[in-house]
């Protein structure tokens, strides 16, 4: 399915939490349950030989709002890697700064990882950051791209807001430079 | 070296660059809203950071509130809990609230610029991808996460990595009846709902610079909707008229000094963009969107396209999407009966938008079926309507003026459409779901919305519009 968007991922009825805790359960929530609350049993999610940590979509996925709930939402359903051959921009700064790693592979990698999902939903596909590579049980392997900064806050557990809050001094000369009040 | 009007502001608001890495962003203003900034207050808290500049900060309540009676306490318990939350957080942390029952109260990104807090050459962010509707000042202005809500307040930076930059041409002369709305959406049409991911975008061309601010408004806030990270316009002296005597807006020496700086605020002749498009505005016709994503757009006199004119990669999609729309591929747009009409939200639900809708609608009558809401962007555009009798209009069309907030764009609080039924919105997103539970949204103008209203079925304004009447 292309262009999944946050609105699919995390309906706006469901953003009314005033705390990151959750989400998961209302993950695709209108596509994974009839309006009566019964789960519709041809959605993917539902079936579970289908369960993993590995999320895979087709292109442009996150597109939409820039709700953060989208990526609480499949953090807190298990899910520690998203895999697309596209990912929107606020999507993939969302993911990243609640360690769920977005991997872009290549359309032609992404269309390989479904024909093996198809053929066994209980296929075991490797992600290993430090690598940087998305490998597949027959050893077709593709590198992915991260910059070094967020790989290294990722690998160690850092966030962006203990490194700016160690720059502090340094924003305050710029406001000062810059005049600003 | 020639610079683009977006490296101009970038160079000026970079504190540093981590090397192989992002820059660290200065913001200059920060707007918080009660959806996606709890989590950020308790984050602070928690690592117990005082808020770095709250004076930077402006608070409003917007997202889940009532659009009627909004002097009563919130029906919806969680949206009161929420709306609560950020009444408390603002007063612990000295940030400035334009809640409900204030007369600055409205939707964010409408009440920036009419209260003259958005000005050119700033950086400003909010946690909502529609941020990018300030970029029509020239400013650089996106929307973030919760994450980086939370990293703004605490040392008002941000770490980023410079986008690629695009440009998109508008020359011409626009065709009677067609308006910036549709100009973007013929934009989003040409280039796909993610034809401009991991760009900033520009737009210029002298049909862009004939535009009013509240029109450049509506350009640039749906760039998101093409996946562009923000979209911006040079400004001009349209800008600063528009923002001369603004609450907010510099006075005296500092408007002067302010101004000369602002002049300067424009991409230099032979500035590289790493990607440029042209349109000519004579090709654009009134549009309307027919499926579940802002690209799937077409002019009101178009078609569905036929299966055979999709792509087999996109076909499953386009597929559901139809299934959804309970649309058939081929189909004329024009004469699909509608069963609500939505005039607001951050897009279109400026002062300008309810006088253009008054002045087609006076003395029409809505189409028996249709169920017509009109919802101001903020608490100055419903003041405003009522002193110049647009009130009076709507209310003889037999329009309802509710007041001010996000509304049925996304039916976070009471205002959906149900399940099944046509909407014919002035918002920014048709996704599935995104105006209630199976709810169908066709996304066009405020005149193309009006004109279904009356009619009640999507139907082309111009064959309505008096001969010398634009």
């Amino acid at each position: 399915m292309e262009n999944v968007d946050t609105d699919q991922i995390i309906p706006a009825r469901f953003l009314k939490a005033t705390s990151r805790d959750g989400f998961g359960e209302n993950l695709f929530r209108d596509w994974r349950y009839n309006a009566d609350g019964s789960p519709k049993k041809d959605f993917v999610l539902n079936d579970p030989t289908y369960k993993g940590r590995i999320l895979v979509a087709a292109k442009n996925f996150g597109c939409g709002s820039s709700r953060e709930h989208a990526a609480w939402a499949i953090k807190d359903a298990g899910f520690d890697v998203v895999v697309s051959s596209f990912f929107a921009d606020i999507f993939k700064n969302n993911a990243l700064n609640n360690f769920l790693l977005p991997v872009t592979v290549s359309d032609e990698f992404l269309a390989r990882i479904f024909a093996a999902i198809k053929k066994d939903p209980a296929t075991s596909i490797a992600v290993d950051l430090a690598a940087q590579t998305i490998t597949l049980p027959d050893g077709g392997q593709e590198t992915f791209e991260i910059n070094n900064y967020k790989k290294t806050c990722l690998l160690n557990g850092y966030d962006d807001i203990d490194y700016l809050l160690s720059i502090r001094g340094d924003i305050e000369n710029f406001e000062k430079i810059n005049e600003i009040a | 070296m020639a610079k683009t009007l977006f490296e101009k502001i970038w160079d000026r608001h970079v504190v540093k660059t981590i090397e192989g890495g992002p820059s660290v962003l200065y913001i200059d203003r920060h707007f918080i809203h009660e959806v996606t900034s709890p989590q950020a207050f308790k984050g602070l808290e928690k690592r117990g950071v005082e808020v770095f500049r709250p004076k930077q900060i402006i608070a409003t309540a917007d997202h889940n509130v009532p659009t009627i009676d909004q002097h009563l306490p919130i029906k919806d318990e969680l949206s009161r809990i929420q709306v609560q939350s950020l009444i408390e957080n603002c007063k612990k942390h000295n940030v400035e609230l334009y809640g409900l029952g204030h007369p600055y109260q409205g939707i964010v990104h409408v009440i920036g610029p009419e209260l003259g807090i958005t000005q050119p050459g700033m950086t400003m962010v909010c946690g909502d991808s529609h941020t990018s509707t300030h970029g029509a000042f020239g400013a650089i202005a996106f929307g973030i996460g919760t994450s980086e809500v939370e990293m703004v307040m605490a040392t008002q930076c941000l770490l980023q990595s410079k986008p690629k930059l695009m440009r998109i041409n508008v020359e011409g002369k626009l065709n009677r009846g067609v308006i910036s709305k549709d100009i973007i959406l013929y934009i989003i049409a040409q280039i796909s709902a993610s034809g401009a991911t991991g760009y900033f975008v520009e737009y210029a061309g002298s049909a862009i610079r004939e535009l009013s601010m509240e029109a450049r408004m509506t350009i640039c806030n749906m760039s998101i909707e093409m996946g562009a990270r923000g979209g911006m316009i040079a400004p001009d002296d349209t800008t600063f008229v528009y923002l001369k005597g603004r609450p907010f807006a510099p006075q005296g020496a500092d408007w002067d000094n302010r101004l000369a700086q602002w002049r300067e605020l424009y991409s230099d002749e032979g500035a590289r963009f790493d990607k440029e498009i042209n349109i000519d505005a004579a090709t654009i016709e009134p549009m309307i969107t027919y499926g579940t994503n802002p690209g799937m757009g077409i002019s009101v006199n178009g078609h569905v396209p036929a299966l055979s004119e999709i792509n087999d990669k996109e076909l499953p999609s386009y597929i559901k999407s139809l299934d959804y729309m309970g649309l058939h591929q081929g189909d004329p747009i024009k004469g699909k009966k509608v069963d609500y009409v939505f005039i607001g939200s951050c897009t279109n639900s400026r002062i300008e938008d309810l006088r253009l809708v008054a002045s087609f609608v006076k003395g029409r009558k809505k189409a028996e079926h249709v169920e017509v809401w009109i919802v101001p962007g903020s608490k100055q555009v419903e003041q405003q309507a009522i002193k110049e009798g647009i009130d009076k209009v709507f209310e003889a069309a037999g329009f309802h003026l509710r007041q001010p907030g996000c509304s049925a764009c996304l039916g976070m609080n009471e205002d959906k459409i149900p399940a099944g039924k046509y909407c014919i919105s002035t918002s920014n997103r048709n996704f599935e779901g995104r105006q209630g539970p199976n709810a169908r949204t066709l996304l066009a103008s405020p005149l193309t919305a009006a004109v279904a209203a009356i009619t009640g079925e999507v139907s082309d304004v111009r064959e309505y519009l008096e001969t010398n009447n634009s």
